[in-house]
C-alpha cells in the first residue's frame, strides 16, 4: 500500500498546486496549461481508485478536446489582464460564498459515506469487484441496459445543443464562391470544352 | 525489508530495464525509418538520396543527430521561454509514452492494461499540445498559424479514428491490445473453412475502415498530403519556424515516433499484429516480433510512398474530407457493423 499512498500524495499535491496556479498565473495561456496539468493528475487519481475507464475518458474528452478549444479561444483573445484583475476584491465575497457552498456539499457527501458506510450499499447498482468485471464492461452493463433511455435522452440534449450552436452562428453570405465537388466531378470534356475549327484570318464569332 | 525488495525494487528494476530496451530499439528503428523515408522519396524522384555517410548512407540519421545536438539552441527574444522549451519535450515524451502498451509479440509489452487502446487514443490526442504550445510560445505569425491549423486538423481526424477503433472493438469485444490481435486468429477465412491465415485479419472484413484509418493516420501525424501545419510553401515551416538544434530535433523525433506508433496501431488493429500470414509450422517458428516489424514497416512504406506521390491538400478540402466524408462513413459503419454482429449472433 505504501507505493499507492506515495502516488496518491504525488497526484493530489500536483493537482491542488496546479489548480491554485490556474487562478494565480498571470498569463491566461499558462492558466489553461495548468488546468490541463490538473486534469492529468485527476486522471491519475482515478487510476489509483481503479476507475481506469473514467481516467482515459477524462484524458480523451477533457484534455484532448475541450481543453484544446479553451486554449484556442484564450490564445485568440486579446485580454488585458491587469484590467481584469482590478475587480478581484469587489467579486471576492460572492466567490467566497460560492466556494463555501461547494465545499459544504463536498463535506456532506464525503462525510456521509464515512459516518454511515452502509449508505453506499443502498445504491441501485452495486459496483462489481474489479477482479470479476472490468469497469469498462460494468459501466456498459449499467448504461446500456437499465439506463438506456436516460443515456439516449442525454445524447439528444447534446445533439440539440450542437445544432443550436450551429444555427446561431451560421451566416449565409450570398456572393461567395464555394467548391461543389459533385459538380466538378460531373464535368466532362463534352460539357466543358467546345472544339472549334478556326479559319485563318477570320477568328471566332 | 526482504519483501520490500521483492515486491517493489525488483518489479521496478525490471520495468525500467524493459523500458530502456524498448526505447533504444525504438530510437534506432526511428533513425532507419527516417533514412528509409528519404531514400524512398528519392527513389520515386529518380534521385539517390543520402548516400555519403557510411555505406549506402546508412549512418545519415546519426550524423544528423550529432549535427542537431552540437548546434546552438536559439530562443527568440519575444518567445515565452518556458513554454517554448517545454513544447518539444511534451511532444516527444507523449509520442514515446504510448509505446508502453504496444504488444510486439505475445506477452511482449511493458504494461498489459485492460484499456490499452483507450490509453493510446488518449495519449495520441494529447500530442496536439506539443504543436499548439510550440506555435504559441514562438510569438511569431507563421508558427501561430501553423499551430492553429494543426490543432483543428488533429482534433477533426481524431473523431473518425475514434469511430474506426470502435468498429474494431465491436468485432473484438475487448479494449486490450493483445486480445485485439488474438481475436484476428479466426475471422472471414476460417468461416469459409480455410485454415487461419491473413484473410482472417480485420483489413479484409473491415476494408473501408482500414482505408479510412490509414488516411486519418496520415492526417493525424501531419504527414503529406496533409502536412498543412508545416506547409513550407505557405508557412515557411509552420509551427517549427523558430526552432533549431536540439528542440527542433525533438519535434522531429516526436513526429516520427508518432508515425511509427500509427504504423504499429494499423498493424495491431487491421493486420493481425504478431500473427504470421499463414498458419504453417515454419512461419510459426519465426518469432512474432519479426512479423510485427515487417508489417509495420510495410505500412510505413505506404506512408512514404503517399508522401512522394500525392500533392498537398488545400485546407478547406482537408476539413471537408474529415467532417463530410470520413465522419458520416465511419459513423454509418459503426451502426452497420453493430447490426450485423447482433443479427448474425457473432457479438
Amino acid at each position: 500500500m505504501g507505493l499507492q499512498a506515495l502516488f496518491f500524495y504525488l497526484f493530489a499535491f500536483v493537482a491542488v498546486a496546479s489548480a491554485f496556479m490556474v487562478i494565480a498565473a498571470r498569463n491566461p495561456v499558462h492558466s489553461v496549461l495548468f488546468l490541463i496539468l490538473t486534469f492529468f493528475n485527476a486522471a491519475g487519481l482515478f487510476l489509483l481508485t481503479g476507475a481506469e475507464f473514467l481516467a482515459m475518458i477524462l484524458l480523451v474528452v477533457y484534455v484532448g478536446a475541450v481543453a484544446v478549444l479553451f486554449l484556442f479561444v484564450v490564445m485568440m483573445l486579446d485580454i488585458d489582464f491587469t484590467e481584469l484583475r482590478s475587480g478581484v476584491m469587489e467579486h471576492a465575497p460572492i466567490a467566497a460564498l460560492v466556494g463555501l457552498v461547494l465545499a459544504a456539499e463536498l463535506i456532506i457527501v464525503v462525510g456521509g459515506s464515512v459516518i454511515s458506510p452502509e449508505i453506499a450499499k443502498t445504491a441501485a447498482m452495486p459496483i462489481p469487484p474489479v477482479a470479476e468485471r472490468t469497469n469498462t464492461a460494468a459501466l456498459g452493463d449499467v448504461l446500456y441496459t437499465n439506463y438506456v433511455y436516460f443515456f439516449q435522452i442525454a445524447g439528444l440534449v447534446l445533439l440539440v445543443a450542437m445544432i443550436g450552436a450551429i444555427v446561431l452562428t451560421m451566416r449565409h453570405r450570398p456572393h461567395i464562391k464555394r467548391q461543389d465537388i459533385s459538380r466538378q466531378v460531373a464535368r466532362s470534356p463534352e460539357t466543358a470544352v467546345e472544339v472549334v475549327k478556326v479559319k485563318p484570318g477570320q477568328g471566332i464569332r | 525489508m526482504d519483501s520490500f525488495v521483492t515486491s517493489y525494487v525488483w518489479p521496478a528494476a525490471i520495468m525500467i530495464g524493459q523500458s530502456l530496451l524498448l526505447l533504444v530499439a525504438l530510437l534506432i528503428f526511428i533513425a532507419y525509418i527516417l533514412l528509409a523515408d528519404r531514400k524512398i522519396w528519392a527513389a520515386v524522384q529518380l534521385r539517390r538520396g543520402p548516400n555519403v555517410v557510411g555505406p549506402w548512407g546508412l549512418f545519415q540519421s546519426f550524423a544528423d543527430l550529432l549535427k542537431f545536438v552540437f548546434k546552438e539552441p536559439i530562443i527568440p527574444a519575444g518567445a515565452n521561454k518556458g513554454v517554448f522549451l517545454l513544447a518539444p519535450l511534451v511532444s516527444v515524451t507523449l509520442a514515446l509514452a504510448t509505446w508502453a502498451v504496444i504488444p510486439l509479440n505475445e506477452g511482449w509489452m511493458i504494461a498489459n492494461i485492460n484499456v490499452g487502446i483507450l490509453y493510446i487514443f488518449a495519449i495520441s490526442s494529447l500530442e496536439v499540445y506539443g504543436i499548439i504550445m510550440g506555435g504559441w510560445a514562438s510569438n511569431s505569425k507563421y508558427p501561430f498559424l501553423g499551430a492553429l491549423r494543426s490543432a483543428a486538423q488533429m482534433v477533426s481526424y481524431e473523431v473518425s479514428i475514434g469511430f474506426v477503433i470502435v468498429t474494431v472493438l465491436l468485432c473484438v469485444g475487448s479494449l486490450n491490445l493483445s486480445d485485439i490481435v488474438i481475436a484476428q486468429k479466426d475471422g472471414l477465412g476460417t468461416m469459409l473453412g480455410l485454415p487461419s491465415s491473413f484473410l482472417d485479419w480485420h483489413w479484409l472484413a473491415l476494408f473501408p475502415m482500414f482505408i479510412i484509418f490509414f488516411i486519418s493516420a496520415l492526417a493525424e501525424t501531419n504527414r503529406p498530403p496533409f502536412d498543412l501545419p508545416e506547409a513550407e510553401s505557405e508557412l515557411v515551416a509552420g509551427f517549427m519556424v523558430e526552432y533549431g538544434s536540439t528542440p527542433y530535433m525533438m519535434f522531429m523525433l516526436g513526429e516520427y515516433a508518432a508515425i511509427c506508433l500509427m504504423c504499429a496501431l494499423t498493424t495491431i488493429l487491421f493486420l493481425g499484429g504478431w500473427l504470421p500470414p499463414v498458419d504453417v509450422w515454419f512461419l510459426n517458428w519465426i518469432p512474432g516480433i519479426f512479423w510485427f516489424v515487417l508489417k509495420a514497416s510495410l505500412v510505413f512504406f505506404m506512408f512514404a510512398m503517399v508522401k512522394a506521390f500525392v500533392p498537398r491538400y488545400r485546407y478547406d478540402q482537408l476539413m471537408r474530407l474529415g467532417w463530410k466524408v470520413f465522419l458520416p462513413i465511419s459513423l454509418a459503419m459503426v451502426v452497420i457493423v453493430a447490426f450485423v454482429l447482433k443479427l448474425m449472433g457473432w457479438a
